[in-house]
């Protein structure tokens, strides 16, 4: 099957590019690497027939989100070399604690039973935008209308930590 | 409707999904524990908002149930709020110490 390729592909190279996230030393490498990650996952939500949350992904997140992410970056000027003041100890004992747990997350949910797929019922148009809009704005309007007061807040909190106090000095 | 349903809803076993949004989860958590950037940190943590997400997304896929879908949107909306917000709380502590190592921070022990 030629879809599968397309799956083992994209699930090795989303995950490459997530460790790479993690391992890289230079930060806007980095971030990067969580944009081909993004990219990755939007590819497979378009493998789940997924086009509008897709789509949100790609403006949402390797749109707005990275681009906020790289003029962080280059607005603090973290380009050079700066050691790092965790251990080799602490980074080991990390890696095993994050083996152990997707190990316990594995065990854990191997005699789950999943119930076949009902093909008579199947509806494969859920991804798009005209069945989420009707869900979206029939029965969950309030929460997205708490959306909006929570981007209010978090404009006006940004707006405020960001803020220069009077006789605070430049970078 | 049979021939709709997407390719990999019927070769893809669902446990699979599952395998690869813990893995991508624990590489997530496994970059909070050991990078001192708080950048990174951040960028972790949308790692593993974004494991999350596609496992809504593909157990919405595979019920053909449209909520799950929704649920994303709104963590999408939400991690776009903390980015923003967490981001300037970055650039506070870089005007303050100089640096964004987050074991510099010790100091805000009580």
């Amino acid at each position: 099957m030629n879809v599968n390729y397309i799956w083992y592909f994209l699930t090795f190279l989303t995950l490459v590019s997530a460790i790479m996230v993690v391992v890289v030393r230079n930060p806007i490498h980095s971030v990067l690497y969580l944009i081909l990650t993004f990219f990755c996952i939007s590819a497979h939500y378009v493998l789940l027939n997924a086009q509008f949350l897709a789509a949100v992904n790609v403006i949402v997140y390797a749109g707005a989100i990275m681009v906020l992410f790289l003029f962080v970056i280059m607005f603090l000027n973290l380009r050079e070399y700066t050691a790092e003041s965790k251990t080799n100890l602490v980074k080991l004992g990390a890696a095993v604690l994050g083996g152990v747990l997707l190990v316990i997350i594995v065990a854990a949910l191997r005699s789950m039973q999943i119930e076949p797929l009902n093909k008579a019922t199947y509806n494969s148009q859920v991804g798009m935008v005209e069945s989420l809009g009707k869900v979206l704005f029939r029965d969950y309007l309030l929460p997205f209308e708490l959306i909006t007061v929570l981007f209010f807040v978090a404009m006006v909190g940004a707006v405020m930590l960001g803020k220069r106090e009077t006789g605070e000095r430049n970078f | 409707m049979q021939p709709t349903i997407p390719d990999v809803v019927q070769t893809i076993p669902l446990p699979y999904y599952i395998w690869f949004a813990s893995a991508l989860f624990v590489i997530g958590i496994v970059g909070v524990l050991t990078r001192r950037n708080a950048i990174i940190i951040f960028m972790s943590v949308e790692v593993m908002l974004n494991a999350v997400n596609l496992l809504l997304v593909a157990f919405s896929a595979y019920r053909s149930d449209p909520a799950g879908q929704v649920f994303v949107f709104f963590i999408m909306a939400v991690a776009a709020a903390e980015v923003s917000v967490g981001l300037a709380i970055i650039v506070m502590i870089y005007r303050n110490i100089q640096s964004i190592d987050i074991g510099l921070l010790n100091r805000l022990k009580g």
